[in-house]
């Protein structure tokens, strides 16, 4: 850790808007916090709470970069605010605001997990397969090639932080737009051998505008996957099985 | 008042919540799930290393049975566990990972074939079978004889969660999220329901339902440095200790993880170790084999947390301002091994650290990371005390850690016990109409109303946050991995002080709706209680046992402690829990108390130890034909649902 993050004196500035409270107004308002070495947006945000505004609203559980709670635009780049290290800002201003996009709860808390389900919903994000419930699980399981195991594991690794919906332009002019994270679950659940939907399935839940076809690939998704998704190349993948169908 | 009736009420979306709701869904009743948060960021996501099921595919767990992983279970245990439980447990985790395996978890598979790996500091190679080619494989955890750990890379918890959740979501079970249950429901000895306080408009809810389930997580929060969420705070298990008559059981029984980063005690996983990673101390000696020359670094985790604590003590810890640590050295697992396999924990190493784990070592510490105990239940699930109200997953002691779990043994509890439990909450519901007085939920919901009215009421009073803190210090330092009389004695004197003085707590934010300060003054008063259900646990055991570590009693006691501890919390007035232990009977058990192997063998026997061995003896040269099914039913029968009590099959043995 270098010298020069102590002594430092960051400058937060913050939105601040709770929907609950009736004539509540959103504001920026700005917040000094004394650095510490290794700080997080986790950290600096809790001693905020604790220190400067009881009331301040923000999601975290993991705080380890895995349960995608805790993402907000940060300095306009939607991002973990848990794994974000403040020396990482040689300025030392930090601008926080709620991704957009989603419903705001209030301040940087939005409501990820009502899009989340919907979005499942509507992919119908689990394998199906009419024998699953048939399976003997004394049995031995059924084979799987490893690599295609290590395949969908890779984009199995999405947290569902919605990052990539708050930096997808697509999303912010239609509202019914699937969206990256979207495309990720139809071509994660399109790779699993157990899944046994056909492409005519696939083709109904992403052969539209709304789908893949209305996607501009000007891949604000890929940019900002917390995980590293490879968005480009499932997009592309999915948009040329799509095609195939019509 | 707002009323929500269901038949089967689930507190807690974590894997445990969520595999209870889809049994009792399935058998057809109407399940709700209520949760903090939205299910998939349940803490169960961040288990990395794996779950254990004797699957014995790969090469390395060849041989391995649900009698092996019986075995390492109990002895893990430091055999304070229920035996019974354990035996329902081993049977039904490879039923449980191959159902996962259906649902869509990714499981890691075998490649026939030679591959790489490293054992003991040295790259030897093993060869996989053509015959297991595609199974799903294991790899090595601390105090296991076989490669026993089920995984996919270092995401296991986030693949099985998600897995299980999209499930859930495929059954139209509804989530209620960011809603939290702050008292139990009951008339008499029968469980109702619970109070739930919205987290968004600070609405009071009473859900009415058949048969409840907690399955709330952990209480890791209870210290100042743990792996554990920051929802893992343990207000489920404390409102059931708060009915004063739903007993908590073994709360001094708290785990430390070997390898936490310093300082903010993010975890690393066992499997680093698992697949040959070493822990080395300021000189770049490998200390371990100097303590354990058996299982080294793959000693059970209360083992090797404290000898790293021992070493440090010695002054070969590595100074920092965080204060001394360890290395975990991965380096020679090479940085192809990493980026497939442990790639979180490259993540976590990256961001948190801005080190590349393929070439630095990683700074670690012994960090709090489990809580054996919990609501103490039967086999069944239920409530030892309350009817109607059940617990599965790490909220609940229905016991199969006893007093130190086995890693990857956890979220391979929360599924088999999701899968168990589940079956008697919807045997429950099918046996049981609601009735009940209106009158009784409406005193419920008013009782908690006016907790808040009169904290937000509150003009001067006691700081929420500075308790909290003074809490989670105490018990870091008085009720950690080494403990004394002394100490001990201290803690529960001074978490009894802040108990009182929470019972005075002031607010600053006055909203009735969204308002964390609010939440933290819900809560603290209760972990207090269940932090004082730790130390006074701790205080009055006086041996050592698992990860309860006594230095002034370092033997484990089978004569006097053979026992697991029940802790009430009569009233609401009472400021210390009211402890009472019952015994492990050694004439039931399938394996009586023995060595398990690590340091000295000081134990202290109990008579009836020699007895039950030699009747075990005489019993086995009595059924000389007998198979290995036949003996175990012999020695101990245990009760497991229809459905889930076939032979599991394996490769090259089928159903032997
Ligand atoms: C960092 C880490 C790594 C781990 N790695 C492994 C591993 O590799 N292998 C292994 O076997 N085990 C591992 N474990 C342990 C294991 O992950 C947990 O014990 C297990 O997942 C707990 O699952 P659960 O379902 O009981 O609870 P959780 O997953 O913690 O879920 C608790 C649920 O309860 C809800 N909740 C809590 N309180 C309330 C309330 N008052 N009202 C409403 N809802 C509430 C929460 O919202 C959440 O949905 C690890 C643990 C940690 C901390
Ligand atoms: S795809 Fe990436 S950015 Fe989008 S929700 Fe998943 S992890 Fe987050
Ligand atoms: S590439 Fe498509 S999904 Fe990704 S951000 Fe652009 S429009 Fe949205
Ligand atoms: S808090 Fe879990 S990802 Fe940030």
């Amino acid at each position: 850790m270098s010298n020069d993050e102590q002594g430092r004196t960051l400058k937060f500035h913050i939105l601040k808007y709770d929907p609950q409270l009736e004539g509540d107004e959103p504001r920026m308002v700005t917040f000094e916090v004394d650095e510490a070495p290794g700080m997080t947006i986790f950290i600096a945000l809790n001693e905020i709470r604790e220190k400067h505004d009881r009331s301040l609203q923000f999601d975290f559980v993991c705080r380890a970069g895995i349960c995608g709670s805790c993402g907000m635009l940060i300095n306009g780049k939607p991002d973990l605010a848990c794994r974000t290290l403040t020396s990482r800002f040689p300025r030392g201003e930090i601008t926080l605001l709620p991704l957009p996009a989603f419903e705001l709860i209030g301040d940087l808390s939005v409501n990820t997990g009502e899009f989340m389900r919907s979005m499942s919903e509507r992919v119908e994000g689990w394998i199906h397969d009419q024998e699953q419930e048939s399976v003997d699980l004394t049995r031995i399981e059924e084979r799987m090639d490893p690599d295609l195991a290590d395949e969908i594991y890779e984009l199995d690794r999405c947290i569902e932080c919605g990052c990539c919906i708050s930096a997808c332009a697509t999303k912010r002019m239609r509202d019914d737009f699937l969206g990256a994270v979207g495309f990720i679950k139809v071509a994660r659940f399109a790779l699993d051998t157990r899944d046994k939907r056909t492409d005519e399935d696939w083709y109904e839940i992403i052969g539209n505008d709304d789908g893949v076809f209305g996607c501009m690939t000007l891949l604000g998704c890929e940019d900002n996957c917390p995980k590293d998704l490879p968005h480009q190349h499932k997009i592309a993948y999915l948009r040329r099985r799509m095609v195939k169908v019509t | 008042m707002k009323i929500i009736y269901t038949d089967s009420l689930i507190i807690g979306g974590g894997l445990a919540g969520l595999r209870v709701a889809i049994a009792a869904r399935k058998r057809g009743y109407e399940s709700i799930i209520l949760s903090l948060i939205p299910a998939k960021r349940s803490h169960s996501a961040a288990a990395q290393g794996g779950m254990q099921a004797s699957l014995a595919a790969s090469v390395k767990s060849r041989g391995d049975n649900e009698d092996i992983h019986f075995a390492d279970t109990v002895k893990g245990s430091d055999w304070g566990c229920d035996q019974k439980v354990v035996r329902m447990f081993a049977h039904t985790a490879p039923k449980a990972i191959r159902e996962l395996a259906t649902w869509g978890v990714p499981w890691s598979r075998v490649r026939a074939g030679d591959r790489e790996v490293v054992i003991n500091a040295e790259r030897v190679t093993i060869t996989e079978g053509e015959d297991a080619h595609g199974l799903i494989t294991s790899r090595d955890f601390g105090g296991t004889k076989k490669w026993r750990t089920c995984y996919t890379a270092d995401g296991t918890g986030h693949t099985m969660l998600y897995a299980m959740d999209n499930k859930a979501i495929e059954l139209d079970i509804p989530v209620h999220e960011r809603k939290e249950a702050i008292a139990l429901i009951h008339e008499g000895n029968r469980c109702l329901g619970a109070v739930v306080r919205d987290l968004i408009n600070g609405e009071l809810i009473a859900y009415v339902a058949r048969a409840t389930t907690m399955a709330t997580g952990g209480y890791g929060r209870l210290y100042s440095v743990t792996t554990n969420a920051v929802i893992s705070e343990g207000i489920g298990t404390a409102i059931a200790l708060e009915t004063g008559i739903a007993p908590l059981s073994n709360m001094e029984a708290i785990q430390f993880h070997p390898t936490a980063i310093v300082p903010v005690g993010i975890l690393t996983t066992e499997g680093c170790r698992g697949d040959g990673g070493l822990l080395k101390d300021v000189d770049g000696h490998r200390f371990m084999p100097d303590y354990e020359p058996g299982k080294k670094e793959l000693a059970s985790r209360d083992v090797v947390s404290r000898r790293m604590t021992e070493h440090i003590r010695k002054g070969k810890g590595v100074p920092s301002r965080y204060g001394d640590h360890l290395w975990l050295d991965i380096t020679l697992l090479g940085k192809a091994h990493i980026d497939k396999n442990l790639r979180e924990v490259k993540e976590i190493c990256e961001y948190f650290l801005g080190i590349d784990p393929s070439k630095d070592f990683i700074p670690v510490r012994p960090t709090q990371h489990y809580s054996m105990g919990g609501i103490r239940t039967k086999p069944t699930g239920e409530s030892i005390g309350l009817h109607g109200l059940f617990a599965a997953g790490e909220a609940s002691c229905w016991d199969m850690h006893g007093f130190n779990r086995l890693g990857g043994n956890s979220v391979a509890e929360t599924v088999v016990a999701g899968m168990i439990v589940g079956e008697y909450v919807a045997d429950y519901c099918e046996a049981n109409s609601l009735d009940f007085k209106t009158s009784t939920i409406e005193s419920f919901v008013n009782r908690e109303r006016k907790k808040i009215d009169d904290l937000i009421a509150r003009s001067s009073g006691e700081e929420v946050y500075e308790l909290k803190k003074s809490m989670q210090a105490i018990m870091m330092e008085k009720v950690g991995i080494f403990r004394n009389g002394d100490g001990l004695a201290q803690a529960v004197e001074e978490l009894q002080a802040l108990l009182k003085r929470s019972r005075n707590i002031a607010i600053q934010n006055k909203v009735r709706s969204s308002n964390p300060e609010l939440v933290e003054a819900i809560r603290v008063p209760k972990m207090l209680k269940l932090a004082l259900c730790a130390a006074v646990g701790a205080r009055d055991r006086t041996e050592s046992r698992g990860a309860h570590s006594r230095e002034d009693f370092p033997a484990r006691n089978d004569r006097e402690w053979l026992k697991r501890t029940l802790s009430t919390w009569k009233d609401e007035a009472d400021e210390l829990p009211t402890q009472e232990y019952v015994d492990l009977d050694i004439m039931e058990m399938e394996m009586p108390p023995g060595s398990r192997g690590y340091g000295n063998d000081e134990t202290i026997h109990h008579a009836d130890t020699a007895v039950r061995e030699k009747q075990i003896e005489e019993l086995k040269k009595s059924m000389p034909n007998a198979d290995r099914h036949e003996m175990q039913e012999a020695i101990m029968p245990y009760v497991l649902p229809e459905k889930y009590r076939g032979k599991n099959e394996r490769v090259g043995v089928g159903y032997e």
